[in-house]
């Protein structure tokens, strides 16, 4: 029997499941609007909740039309069609529902977006409403991503944890132009510019998940002719996708002019580095769908079939972030309006010599080798290092005596507490994806018991192999006595499971956490002669790919707690006025 | 159809199982060869799987185009060479990375245009806006904002 939690996540297993998801998750945004909304000028929530409202209507006429889920199969397999042994994992529990909430929920920027267009008028309150929202969005997002990375890495069998998958690409293109967002609304918060940019780039990012809906709902991705031959589903979406990312932008042409230009700033000032971070971010989503549609269209229109994977990415994309990363411990510690550069230089001296060191050590220790790694590694240890310091001197930690840095620390705003996280985290998942990718050590061979595999200081012994019954399963174990130094550490048991009902198999990696670093051990196919294939892996540090995402969704979280946003946008007076008189 | 659709849930894990690539009979003798084929391997496609590379796929035709890619370096073949012999086969679409040629020049140019443009556009725009405003010290205070001004501040200074 399939377990129960499989019976319920099987829900979303599928096509039309998935939709009632992305629609369920859909309303739930908009009922979150409507009921916390309260401090919203009344016409803003009136327009923001029909523009949801158009959004949701499209989507379940597609439903009705197209993928009713409700409908009955004529002759019922009598075990069920259960569910793929792929995703009998818990991931698929909480990777496509945090997925959802991170993609839908950016309609909600969107609709504010259009609401502001609508109503012609658009302020700094208008991006402290929306901020919470895409915040919350964002959240999901990340977490959804690199939850949906760690699960691939240990279901699919060979450690790889980012295929530049279009599927992948599509989800990783809304999170680039909402981080994107979630920055140039501060300054729109803050200082009452890039209203117009705002605007558009609220609109291009839940485009942007309508776009990916459509790439993975349509089935274009796989194949060109497959779309080709039942187009139902992609033409809806297609039109679902033009209406609204067409008409949005019709009403963006015709109202942006109207909007006014807020304050000014010099190139080099806070809201200078935040549209650099723009800039980059939106530049390395536009390489990103640029990679993703380029083989359609050129198969379309050229009759050319091309592949655009990994390598294209490693080439163009790597470069993009590494700029990013090497200007973000810049930007907080910028002023607002005039920076200044040098003394902001001056300032991160410290973090600099950090990052430098580390190069240094590194480059020590690996003695020689690629020069790109140590010096992505000394990136990733000065962004952190600017993180630190950005908290160090706002707290004045150095400067002044440790109780009254310690008031200040309490006194300041979380939400640059969160900025530090967030970033601090980035440079966290930058040192684990150069340490996995340069020093991954694999051993590849057949074994037979008491074969002992040695790999990067680990002695792996093949104890036996061992038949088990599952719930809905028959699953092959391997025990591997794992020892180091000659001592006995623990037994790892790698297996693979074949799903009867299916008649498909999966392979079941064990894993071995050391710290940050991983020992991977999965199994390929057994020989006659009792033997088996057997792959292992040492990942080092690779846990902190994980790590940085979810430091900075917790960054989010805090910025999400910010007293600013807690309490509120102000008012409308009239509101204040009736409740006064009782002093 | 189903197994594409599900797959976005999956993110990829659907339309790519379990994997063994290189099998354990495959490795070269020599390591300075098997490393040139592993580093080859990840360039190319599997054609027959959704956007994996030969080296990380399972499929017997992965396997296949590993072992071919082999052959040819044992023959002696450079990188460039295996590669040209498999496009020449193969076609373009088994190459990961597509090569800088004209059809692909969009492709690729895309990103650094995009960031050369972008950032004079801005740069030039944020210097002419800055240029004409902020620099400007705002108007003197008139006589009447003067003496608010002094009654504010005096008023401030009182404990209250």
């Amino acid at each position: 029997m399939k377990p129960l939690l499989y019976k319920i996540t099987g829900v979303w297993g599928n096509h039309e499941g998935s939709m009632l998801l992305w629609v369920a998750i859909l309303a739930l945004f908009g009922g979150l609007v409507a009921a916390f909304g309260n401090n919203l000028p009344l016409s803003l929530r009136a327009h923001v909740l029909a523009v949801q409202a158009w959004v949701a209507g499209a989507f379940y006429l597609f439903i009705l039309v197209t993928s009713n889920p409700f409908l009955r199969i004529a002759s019922p397999p009598i075990e069920g069609r259960d569910l793929n042994p792929v995703l009998q994992d818990i991931g698929l529990a909480v990777h496509p529902p945090m997925l959802y909430l991170g993609y839908v929920g950016f309609s909600i920027s969107f609709s504010f977006a259009i609401a502001a267009l609508m109503e012609g008028r658009i302020d700094a309150a208008w991006a402290r409403w929306v901020r919470p929202w895409t915040l919350v969005a964002w959240i999901f997002l990340t977490l959804g991503i690199a939850m949906g990375s760690y699960w691939a890495y240990y279901e699919l069998g060979w450690g790889g944890w980012w295929f530049w998958d279009p599927v992948e690409n599509a989800s990783l293109m809304p999170w680039l132009a909402g981080t994107a967002l979630l920055h140039s609304a501060v300054v729109m918060e803050k200082r009452n510019a890039l209203k117009v940019w705002t605007i558009l780039l609220s609109i291009l990012t839940f485009s942007l998940s309508l776009l990916g809906t459509f790439l993975v709902r349509s089935g274009v991705i796989t194949s060109v002719h497959a779309f080709a031959t039942d187009p139902t589903r992609g033409v809806f979406i297609l039109l679902i996708l033009c209406l609204f990312i067409g008409g949005s932008l019709a009403l963006f042409a015709g109202r942006a002019t109207s909007l006014k230009q807020g304050g000014l700033f010099a190139p080099i000032s806070r809201e200078g580095a935040l549209v650099l971070n723009n800039l980059l971010l939106t530049v390395a989503c536009a390489v990103v769908l640029f990679g993703t549609l380029y083989p359609l269209a050129m198969e379309m229109l050229a009759d050319f079939k091309m592949s655009v994977g990994a390598p294209f990415y490693n080439l163009t994309f790597a470069p993009l972030f590494a700029l990013l990363l090497l200007a973000v411990p810049f930007g907080p510690m910028l002023a607002w309006k005039r920076g200044d550069l040098l003394g902001v230089t001056q300032r991160l001296l410290a973090a600099g010599v950090a990052g430098l060191v580390v190069v240094a050590i590194v480059w020590a220790w690996v003695r020689g080798g690629s020069a790109l790694a140590p010096l992505a590694i000394g990136l990733g240890v000065f962004v952190i290092a600017g993180a630190v310091t950005d908290i160090v001197e706002r707290t004045g930690l150095v400067r002044l005596p440790f109780a009254s840095a310690l008031h200040r620390a309490r006194g300041l705003p979380r939400s640059a507490w969160g900025t530090a996280f967030a970033h601090a985290g980035l440079g966290v998942a930058l040192i684990g994806i150069v340490c996995e990718t340069t020093w991954n050590s694999e051993h590849i061979a057949t074994m037979k018991q008491n074969d002992v595999a040695h790999v990067a200081g680990y002695d792996l012994k093949l104890d036996g192999l061992f038949q088990r019954q599952g719930p809905n399963y028959r699953e092959m174990i391997a025990e591997f006595n794992v020892s180091r130094d000659g001592k006995s550490l623990t037994v790892m048991t790698p297996s693979k499971r074949s799903f009867t009902t299916r008649g498909s198999s999966t392979t079941e990696a064990a894993l071995l956490t050391r710290g940050a670093s991983q020992l991977y051990v999965s199994l390929g196919d057994a020989t006659a002669e009792g033997a088996i294939a057997v792959r292992i892996y040492h990942k080092p540090l690779v846990l902190l790919i994980w790590w940085g995402p979810v430091l900075m969704a917790f960054g989010g979280v805090l910025s999400l707690s910010d007293r600013r946003l807690r309490v509120g946008a102000p008012k409308p007076a009239r509101a204040k006025q009736r409740l006064q008189p009782a002093e | 159809m189903r197994r594409m659709m599900a797959a976005f849930v999956a993110l990829l894990l659907l339309a790519l199982p379990a994997a063994h690539a290189v099998q354990p009979d495959e490795i070269m003798s020599d390591p300075a060869k098997e490393s040139r084929a592993r580093e080859l391997s990840r360039e190319l496609r599997c054609m027959v799987c959704q956007n994996q590379s030969i080296d990380d796929s399972d499929a017997p035709l992965a396997r296949d185009l590993r072992l071919l890619v082999r052959e040819r370096i044992a023959a002696g073949d450079s990188n460039s060479q295996v590669l040209d012999f498999l496009v020449a086969r193969y076609g373009d679409f088994v190459l990961l990375k597509p090569r800088f040629e004209r059809q692909n020049l969009l492709l690729w140019m895309l990103g650094p245009v995009l960031l050369l443009g972008g950032g004079l556009a801005l740069w030039l725009q944020i210097r002419r806006r800055s240029g004409s405003g902020a620099d400007v010290p705002p108007p003197p205070l008139t006589a009447d904002e003067k003496t608010r001004l002094a009654a504010l501040m005096s008023d401030d200074s009182k404990p209250s």
